[in-house]
């Protein structure tokens, strides 16, 4: 069963992505990703009912770290590699979307 | 945990029509570092100063987390009666300049609390769904068009707020109305104040809502299409645009139209709330297991430990002051008790109460004159002595002190304290404690034998004329109450 | 044939660590004149193969002038004095730039150390610069840098593997005693093996992931480069140990490993793991069965196993790195660090400005990892990529139950030309078939320079062990390095003795 990802999904996905993308690319990039999804399916087919997922490789729990406050950077550390700074903040484009 | 309907109150708008509510409460947590970093959490600070590489998001840097704010997670789960288990971290991910890493850590399917309730003080009780353990964004200001997010040229963003640790509190649709709404944010506040987990300073952002509003006819079972409400900022724009929202609905099914499901913003100074612009991919946020942090599993002597010293939370202080004072025949609180009641609660007076109780002051008058004169400065209310607070409901209780001389000297004690019967000598309200009354009425009878034996005789309107004498042998003093009582116990 | 530590073969270049700390704590060299050899090897030759990003020399000279004044004053410089150690260019540098070879990051710099960096400076190592790398660590050529692909030393024409391929060539070339990489599906053990020199990827939480860029967080660890297992067992514990700043490290006592390597394989059991030989070529096949039988000499005992799951974990590996990497990399979108290409609004200043900071292997992993996390295909893809995982680890615990160590080929292949895989991402992929089971696993795993192939390039062996199963992992490695083909390893070109 061949994976085929059309172009609208690989446009979607590259909004989703905040990556510009030509159509010219965006169909080279359905091709791509439609192969490698392809060689991905073996994984899919495999019958694992009732195996459970590992997101972690370590066993540990409770990693917790004590209240107390440490050294800050400084503003110049903060801002230094920015594009674009003013008035100590770092400035942006106008923001079209409100925050979801 | 359904109680009866509540129809908004005083808007025709609505009438026939049911509002639905339910809250997601973000409670800054009162820790003194952010929640995987040991930057101070701290507000007002200049822009881009209380920032290191961990809440900037630099490249290579990774989050440990605070154990205080653990901690008050626990407090709060524990105070709204959830059950507290193992959780994990997920990311949120979507893109916003107030976001360091252009992800959010959150819990998502596996938050630290689940399934609580919150009782109202109308006894109803509000299901809590869940709360998890989030980080705060950064701080985005707008310049150019007026400060607002549309028609704003550039934005600038202040990241010293972003990883604060943040409790969100998310109830079921249970709250019905607007005034309800309300209550339950005042009473939550209230609670997150009372466990030390917050300062409840909405001014500062310390609790922000968003509220899920939909509105369904009177006696309906299903839920109509709810709508997110964001940036309800106060207690009022809660009200008011909960009222709003409802009112918009009810308008929108009326005219025949269908309620979008949607998330919008209010604007506190239009009065109304307005769709947010959404994307079609902003709801796919791609959560997964954050893999930099591992699950958390408080075991029973972590949780005990974070919630040693919870006080007692206000709807268990409303029960215990209630089960002091009389109740009705039919074992229920006469409604003003019960307002009483809560706000003596409200403003951290039932301990008072309580005290002046257990010193031997009447319960109803003791609440009646705490929730009504005390609670007028409730500072000086809680410096206040229960032992004379209480010697002062007894000289009222007793008639020793009429009601408006009760007041008065309560003013003094409250004012600059001291003993209620040397204040109330000082007033001149001398009193005649008993003896002095016993005094003077022996004198009157002596005087006046025929309006005595009249009196003795079944003449009650005489009660007046001797009522009279003994308060101008007394100059005044004596409390008309007292005497009419010393009469009538005279008589026999 | 030689010992750890010992004279090698064939090699003119650079000592190898041990002796060089050891020659430096004693005042019999100075650190300042190892660190104008190898400034000046560098100077002369890195133009060609272009193993640094770049050089610190300044600040080089001053570390080893601090070492000198240390030894002059009779203070403990540290156990790596004087050693020129070459550091892979997404670890975070303090006032150094840390580009992740990636135009992304192209004049950024870090303002504070990774661990592993802050760890190494106080053991007194000599920072000589930073490698070069796939962008991000996404590559198993080096190819895919943004500022041009790292010749393998043993033949120019050729990668020198990757993604850590500058670290690998730099110890390879004599340029560094010692260097730290980072692994993720393979990206020490490859590149390794590629260049003829010893690479680790320890457990995982053994070595702390502060200030490691991250690719994908849950599989990436740093690890060690050198020329001998004794110096890799050295720079390992130099690094190793817990880290408050970072959850996932481990806490307990680190395996007293340079210790271990004297201890010889007599009684060590050794499986090869038989599904790997039909996917490798020949002189790696043979440089297996090799390597077994000079265990088994040894005193190991050797068997084959059949480890079928295994086979499966690079298509998991493929869905679950590309989605961590889709969230890591998130950040680089133009507003606190890095590349900016201006737009409209801040939606498209991001999006421009990641089509243009990153390179298109990048591109495409962050749109495979963001389509497979994405609504509705979660379970598809990521879920269940999760639960192989849980079949490989399993897999391992199975063998783990009757063997110490597991043999394999690192990679299927010698050092491939330039230009040969980079148009077919697919088939660049399958250079990490042998390598990301212990990543998946959390497992350490190490590659052994062992045999050279017809043509004199060289062939590496892979040691697995289960997790903080470092010691016997040396153990093997150690008996390997000496049963190995001599010529075998770099340092390849001869260079001033120091
Ligand atoms: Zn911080």
């Amino acid at each position: 069963m061949a994976v085929e990802l059309t172009v609208a999904e690989v446009r979607h996905v590259a909004r989703l992505a905040r990556l510009e993308l030509s159509a010219e690319e965006s169909v080279h990039v359905a091709g791509q990703l439609s192969a490698i999804l392809d060689h991905v399916e073996a994984v899919r087919a495999l019958d694992l009912e009732g195996i459970p997922a590992t997101s972690h490789p370590l066993e540990l729990v409770n990693v917790l770290r004590a209240d107390e406050v440490r050294p800050c950077l400084t503003r110049e550390e903060v801002l230094g590699g920015a594009p674009a700074v003013e008035d100590g903040r770092f400035a942006v484009p106008r923001i079209l979307g409100e925050t979801p | 945990m359904s109680g009866s309907p509540v129809a908004a109150a005083g808007d025709d708008r609505l009438a026939g029509w049911e509002t639905v509510v339910g809250l997601e409460v973000h409670c800054e947590l009162a820790t003194a570092t952010k929640l995987f970093c040991g930057c101070p959490n701290r507000f007002g600070a200049a822009p881009n100063t209380q920032v290191c590489p961990v809440c900037l998001g630099l490249p290579g840097s990774l989050p440990v987390l605070n154990r205080r704010a653990v901690e008050l997670a626990v407090r709060v789960g524990r105070a709204l009666h959830c059950t507290i288990r193992p959780s994990t971290f997920h990311r949120k991910n979507y893109f916003y300049p107030d976001m360091p890493k252009d992800f959010q850590i959150s819990q998502y399917d596996e938050p630290i609390d689940v399934d609580g309730y919150l009782e109202l003080p109308s006894g109803r009780r509000i299901g809590i769904e869940r709360a998890h353990i989030e980080e705060d964004t950064g701080k985005t200001a707008h310049l150019g068009g007026g400060g607002r997010i549309h028609g704003a040229d550039r934005s600038l963003v202040d990241y010293n707020r972003a990883g604060v640790p943040l409790v969100e509190i998310v109830s079921r649709p249970d709250m019905r109305g607007a005034d309800e709404a309300r209550a339950y944010v005042a009473e939550l506040r209230a609670i997150l104040v009372a466990s030390g987990v917050s300062d409840g300073r909405m001014e500062e952002g310390s609790l922000r809502v968003d509220a899920n509003v939909s509105v369904r006819p009177i006696g309906a079972e299903r839920f109509g299409t709810r709508c997110e409400v964001k940036n309800l900022n106060s207690l009022r724009s809660l009200g008011r645009a909960v009222e709003h929202e409802a009112a918009r609905q009810v308008a929108l099914i009326e005219t025949g139209e269908r309620v979008v499901q949607q998330t919008r913003h209010w604007d506190e100074v239009e009065g109304r709330t307005s769709a947010m612009r959404s994307k079609e991919e902003a709801n796919d946020y791609r959560y997964f297991p954050e893999p930099d942090l591992v699950p958390l599993a408080p075991d029973e002597a972590f949780v005990e430990a974070a919630a040693a010293g919870l006080p007692l939370m206000p709807a268990d202080r409303r029960a215990r002051l209630a089960a002091l004072v009389p109740h009705e025949a039919d074992g229920l609180l006469p409604a003003s008790t019960a307002d009483q009641v809560a706000t003596t609660v409200d403003l951290g007076l039932d301990d008072l109460v309580v005290a002046a109780m257990a010193c031997g002051a009447d319960a109803r008058l003791a609440l009646a004159r705490t929730a009504n004169e005390a609670a007028q400065t409730p500072e000086a209310a809680r410096r206040l002595d229960p032992q004379a607070f209480a010697r002062l409901v007894e000289l009222e209780a007793s008639g020793s002190l009429s009601a408006t001389q009760a007041k008065a000297v309560l003013a003094e004690l409250l004012a600059g304290g001291g003993e209620p019967e040397e204040i109330a000598r000082r007033l001149g309200y001398e009193a005649l404690g008993s003896g002095a009354l016993v005094d003077a009425l022996d004198a009157v009878v002596a005087a006046h034998p025929a309006e005595w034996a009249r009196y003795l005789a079944g003449e009650d309107k005489v009660a007046q004329l001797l009522t009279g004498q003994v308060m101008k042998a007394t100059k005044g003093r004596a409390n008309g109450k007292a005497v009419a009582a010393a009469l009538a116990a005279r008589r026999g | 044939m030689s010992g750890a530590g010992g004279p090698r073969p064939g090699a003119e270049g650079l000592s190898d660590a041990a002796s060089i700390a050891s020659r430096v704590r004693s005042g019999e060299l100075r650190a300042a004149d190892v660190a104008e050899q190898v400034l000046g090897d560098v100077e002369s030759r890195d133009a060609e193969l272009h193993c640094f990003n770049l050089v610190t020399g300044e600040a080089m000279r001053a570390a080893a002038a601090e070492v000198d004044r240390l030894v002059a004053t009779g203070a403990d410089p540290g156990p790596l004095a004087g050693v020129p150690v070459a550091l892979k260019d997404n670890l975070c540098t303090k006032g150094v730039p840390t580009t992740c070879s990636s135009r992304m990051l192209e004049g950024w710099s870090p303002p504070y150390d990774a661990t592993v960096v802050r760890r190494l400076v106080a053991a007194g190592a000599l920072v000589v610069g930073k490698t070069n790398l796939d962008e991000f660590a996404m590559g198993s050529s080096t190819e895919n840098s943004a500022f041009g692909p790292t010749r393998n030393p043993w033949d120019t024409g050729r990668v020198p593997g990757g993604s850590s391929g500058g670290s690998a060539a730099a110890v390879a070339a004599g340029f560094a005693a010692l260097a730290l990489g980072s692994d993720t599906g393979g990206s020490i053990r490859q590149p390794a093996a590629l260049c003829g020199v010893v690479g680790i990827k320890p457990t995982y939480g053994l070595v702390s992931r502060y200030g490691l860029v991250a690719f994908a967080s849950s599989l990436d660890q740093v690890g060690p480069f050198a020329t001998t297992v004794a110096d890799a067992a050295l720079l390992l514990e130099t690094i190793a140990g817990h880290d408050e700043m970072d959850s996932t490290s481990l806490g307990g006592p680190v395996p007293r490993l340079t210790e271990a390597l004297r201890s010889g394989v007599d009684g060590l059991r050794v499986g090869v793991v038989r599904d790997f030989l039909a996917d490798a070529s020949a002189d790696c096949v043979a440089a297996v069965r090799n390597g077994a039988d000079v265990l088994s000499r040894a005193g190991a005992s050797v068997e084959d196993v059949a480890l079928p799951e295994l086979l499966h974990g690079l298509s998991a590996y493929y869905l679950i790195a590309p989605a961590e990497a889709s969230s890591n990399l998130a950040r680089y979108d133009g507003v606190r660090y890095g590349l900016r290409v201006d737009g409209e609004d801040v939606e498209q200043m991001n999006a421009r400005t990641r089509a243009a900071g990153f390179g298109p292997e990048v591109r495409r992993r962050i749109m495979l990892g963001t389509y497979v996390l994405s609504a509705g295909y979660y379970d598809a893809y990521y879920a269940q990529a999760q639960r192989v995982r849980t079949l490989v680890a399993r897999a391992f615990a199975r063998a783990y139950e009757h063997v110490d160590v597991l043999l394999a080929p690192t990679a299927p292949s010698v050092a491939f030309p330039l230009g040969a895989k980079t148009e077919d991402p697919l088939e660049m992929y399958l250079a990490d078939l042998f390598t990301i089971p212990s990543n998946l696993a959390g497992h350490p795993a190490m590659s052994v320079p062992f045999a050279l192939d017809g043509q004199g390039l060289p062939v590496g062996v892979q040691v697995l062990a289960p997790a903080l199963g470092e010691v016997a992992m040396l153990r093997a490695g150690v008996a390997l390095e000496s049963g190995a083909t001599p010529g075998a390893r770099g340092p390849v070109r001869p260079g001033a003795v120091v």
